[in-house]
């Protein structure tokens, strides 16, 4: 297993419990969505991959490093996480450097970090940027480049916190086609997300949160079309499940994602 | 009648190196619920800083044209007196909240307008019973969740009676339920209070069947502006950047198995709507 969380109870100083016995496990290249409300507790479970939080009780352990006994220097060269809110990865004053700074620390040769901080931002169509502000850039751009930043020094597990906000829809199938690449490439990928429509798509295993619990764990077609556990995440589910939700009278079938497969089984209940 | 009119706007930011906006021209009429869209960094914020006076009262940058907004000529304009006419939410609403209470945060603007005590105690109430926060009047502002926050922005809006809002992604710090509420009341106050909305969202397949225009900005231009439904049915969205609702793809899908099928559904109630004529079962 590339990532085990045993029991992980987290607390936050301000008193709030953002985990509550959380325990799951996540095998080597596999695409895992992380879903529910704002608060569920997707962001705190993230956070516990690279060591910026520890858990209060219970243990995380990624390729067989316990998170409690590694810093976070450690743990970030296996896992990245990207931000939600990408600007909180910023502080150099150029996109070049930023890219930069992570590989520099990790003892990279000036050469190598220039290979890759090229690579890096021409994947994300950010070279004619390379001596902007960051902080000048578009909200879209940001996040390419938080992005950038991460996949620059190629960590085993890569950690979105939902990556589709704020994106429009050619960035969010670019964002889809670079995780189904990366997946390729065998990297194990964690995305904390609620945009139901685009999990859909991406059709990965998902693991639903709920006030710090975990209430469902399974395979997307199966959670993201079970009607009473998206409730319970307060979830909005699919269009694509809605509707046929509400032809269940005329014997359509609604556990399917796929708008094509919806349209025929609607079809062949007309042509009755 | 027109509440915006836009001719001809053009703006290019101070070293910016091609217009943010190039010729753009737009007529809104009072009470529209109008939904901009378009790939990011293409001219949708410009856009709403051009109605409420941040272009070109506070951004440096090349402007020509004419904006008119409720009858002003926003160039023309203190932002002091336009903030009167169209209030702004932003994506972030803690940009836009500072104070110690929800209550204070709301009144903070009508203090600044040197209103009496009396006139601003009672459009707070009102504010905040319109936003349905009523509760959390003496509630840090910090310490409520990303929609509770919204909600008072909005309320802080609301309170200084504009008849437009403009709205540049208010939903994209929320959960989609929480975006779902927050388009409800919405279109509620916008209905309640005649307002006219110009809302800036991705969440095209939440906030469409609500409009009753869609704008859509692409590379400093308006591409389309017209009705939501007539897009989705002879436009290609992809093409636009724009994101294509699941439930109007299905729609199309079924139009091209079905000759007789009746138009894009633009949510999920009118495809079912549509299913069941078809089953003849309505």
């Amino acid at each position: 297993m590339s990532v085990v969380f045993e029991n992980v109870h987290y607390t936050y100083p301000s008193g709030v419990e953002a985990l509550v016995g959380v325990s799951v496990e996540f095998a080597s290249g596999e695409v895992v969505a992380l879903m529910g409300e704002n608060g569920s507790g997707k962001t705190t479970l993230l956070k516990h991959m690279n060591g910026l939080l520890k858990p209060t009780r219970g243990r995380v352990v990624v390729e067989g490093l316990e998170t409690s006994r590694a810093s976070v220097a450690q743990l970030s060269q296996k896992v990245g996480l990207v931000f939600q809110n990408a600007e909180d990865m910023f502080f150099e004053s150029t996109v070049y450097d930023e890219v930069a700074f992570a590989l520099k620390n990790f003892g990279f040769s000036e050469a190598k970090t220039r290979r890759r901080v090229e690579w890096a931002l021409r994947f994300f169509d950010l070279e004619q940027y390379v001596s902007h502000s960051p902080f000048l850039l578009s909200g879209g751009e940001k996040k390419r480049l938080a992005m950038a930043i991460i996949l620059a020094w190629s960590p085993s597990i890569i950690c979105l916190d939902e990556p589709t906000i704020g994106q429009d829809s050619l960035q969010k199938e670019r964002m889809m086609h670079m995780i189904k690449m990366l997946n390729l490439q065998g990297k194990t990928i964690i995305l904390a997300s609620h945009d139901v429509e685009f999990v859909a798509e991406l059709n990965p295993r998902v693991v639903l949160l709920s006030k710090g619990r975990i209430i469902a764990d399974g395979m997307c077609e199966e959670i993201l079309t079970d009607l009473p556990k998206l409730e319970k995440a307060s979830l909005i589910p699919p269009q694509v499940v809605l509707v046929l939700k509400r032809l269940e009278d005329l014997g359509v079938d609604h556990r399917v994602l796929d708008v094509e497969q919806a349209a025929k089984n609607i079809a062949k209940v007309l042509t009755v | 009648m027109k509440i915006i009119e836009v001719r001809d706007l053009s703006f290019t930011y101070a070293g910016g190196a091609k217009p943010a906006l190039s010729h753009v021209s737009l007529d809104v009429e009072e009470g529209e619920f109008v939904l901009v869209v378009g790939p990011s960094g293409g001219g949708k914020s410009t856009l709403c800083r051009c109605l409420n006076g941040l272009i070109p009262h506070f951004y440096d940058g090349e402007y020509s044209g004419k904006v008119v907004v409720d009858g002003l000529e926003v160039d023309r304009t203190p932002t002091y007196v336009l903030s009167q006419h169209v209030g702004m939410v932003f994506q972030n609403p803690q940009n836009q909240l500072f104070s110690l209470s929800v209550e204070s945060d709301v009144a903070f603007p009508l203090e600044n307008l040197g209103l009496p005590r009396e006139e601003i105690r009672e459009r707070v109430d009102e504010a905040l019973s319109i936003m349905n926060i009523e509760h959390l009047r003496d509630r840090s502002p910090f310490e409520l969740s990303g929609g509770q926050q919204q909600r008072v922005a909005i309320a802080s809006i609301l309170a200084m009676r504009p008849r437009i809002i403009v709205m540049d992604e208010p939903t994209s710090c929320l959960d989609p339920l929480s975006a779902v509420n927050l388009f409800n009341s919405i279109d509620e106050i916008r209905r309640k209070l005649g307002l006219t909305i110009i809302l800036v969202e991705h969440r095209v397949d939440l906030a469409a069947a609500r409009a009753s225009k869609l704008v859509v900005v692409s590379d400093g231009q308006i591409v389309y502006a017209g009705k939501p439904r007539d897009f989705f049915e002879r436009h290609n969205p992809h093409a636009y950047g724009v994101a294509f609702p699941r439930v109007a793809k299905l729609s199309l899908m079924m139009q091209r198995m079905h000759n007789d099928w009746d138009g894009v559904s633009l949510s999920p109630e009118e495809f079912v709507d549509e299913v069941r004529k078809h089953v003849g079962r309505f």
